[in-house]
């Protein structure tokens, strides 16, 4: 477990340098996602000469209780509820929409080239 | 209270310990409760504990900045939670190559049309500058979201609050919605649950279909990834 979380943590680490070096406007969590996968990638290239359970084990304890690390943000609503019943209406209209919005047209342009893709295999 | 009570209450409230255990004990109690409303949408276990502990911080007058000091710990660890979502990501390469075209096309007009439109309606209702900045991640995973609003000068723990609002909308409305418009690919209905309505929409296309949710799953990680790109850039062009 503590090799995994090293690494997990050193690829962090190298992102948040990477970001806070160079002033990309990325958070350093997600380049540290970007190392991971180009390391695991790579292993997979190079036919796996490390045995990468070391780290997707801790990986998947992680993700799986990915729900609970939000609980202390969420606590947070209670010094932003002045906010939140200034503006609830259009918050409320925004999030309903924008999301009923985005769920219908990534499934669409989805399938609409899912369904192109299938054309061009066919002629 | 006697004082030797109270002087032990002010030693516990000091240290992590106390708020760290009422944060986990919260989240034990959310999720029986979950399990026993069977894992309704709206039963989320995060947002139930969430309720428990600021209940517990108003019972007891704490203010949030003392409950963070020893909740942080649990918080820090959504960093290293989003390094470790590359892990399904490299597991579902192969799927996720095959696919590549419909999913960039998907990602790309889907992320602009969901940041798009929540902060025109938004700004048309008379939403100011710094909300609409904790707005515009709303459909990125929570950790990311907050990132993402803080760069943009908003508010991280307002961006948290309506992340997990989007999350709860999109877990409830994806399966109606999608019957409505007859979208039999499970591929694209998991995709859209997982862009729209990351965490919480990956988790409800698990509970419809397997092909879903890894798809869902991908498409969380991709958007979290695009929208710390293109959130910056549609703030300055609509506002």
């Amino acid at each position: 477990m503590i090799p995994g979380a090293a690494l997990i943590l050193l690829c962090q680490l190298l992102g948040e340098a990477l970001v806070h070096g160079t002033g990309w406007p990325l958070p350093g969590p997600v380049v540290g996602m970007v190392f991971l996968l180009v390391l695991l990638l790579g292993n997979d290239l190079l036919a796996d000469p490390v045995d990468t359970r070391f780290v997707t084990g801790p990986a998947d304890g992680l993700l799986v209780n990915l729900a609970f690390l939000f609980v202390p943000a969420g606590v947070g609503v209670v010094n932003r509820l002045d906010v939140l019943a200034a503006h609830w209406l259009g918050l409320a209209v925004a999030l309903v929409v924008s999301t009923l919005i985005g769920l219908a047209v990534t499934v669409l342009v989805f399938v609409g080239v899912a369904r192109l893709g299938q054309r061009g295999e066919a002629a | 209270m006697s004082d030797a009570d109270f002087s032990l209450w002010v030693y516990l409230s000091r240290t992590p310990l106390l708020w760290l255990t009422v944060t986990l004990l919260s989240y034990v109690v959310a999720d029986r409760i979950s399990a026993a409303l069977r894992r309704h949408p709206l039963a989320n276990p995060m947002l139930i504990a969430v309720v428990l502990t600021a209940g517990v911080l108003f019972a007891t007058g704490t203010p949030y900045r003392t409950y963070f000091e020893g909740a942080q710990f649990v918080h820090f660890l959504i960093g290293p939670a989003t390094v470790a979502l590359a892990v399904p990501l490299y597991r579902n390469r192969r799927t996720v190559l095959r696919a590549i075209l419909p999913m960039g096309a998907a990602l790309l007009a889907g992320s602009l049309a969901a940041m798009g439109s929540a902060l025109l309606i938004a700004k048309a209702l008379g939403v100011p500058g710094p909300v609409l900045a904790s707005l515009a991640p709303k459909s990125v995973t929570a950790g990311i979201a907050m990132g993402i609003a803080e760069g943009l000068g908003g508010d991280p723990a307002l961006a948290a609050v309506l992340v997990i609002l989007t999350g709860a909308i999109g877990a409830v409305t994806v399966t109606p919605l999608m019957e409505a418009l007859r979208m039999t690919d499970m591929r694209a209905r998991g995709f859209a649950a997982g862009l729209a309505a990351h965490g919480l929409g990956t988790a409800r296309a698990f509970h419809v279909n397997p092909v879903a949710g890894t798809f869902a799953g991908i498409a969380m990680a991709l958007n979290a990834l695009l929208s710390a790109i293109l959130a910056p850039l549609v703030l300055r062009a609509l506002l």
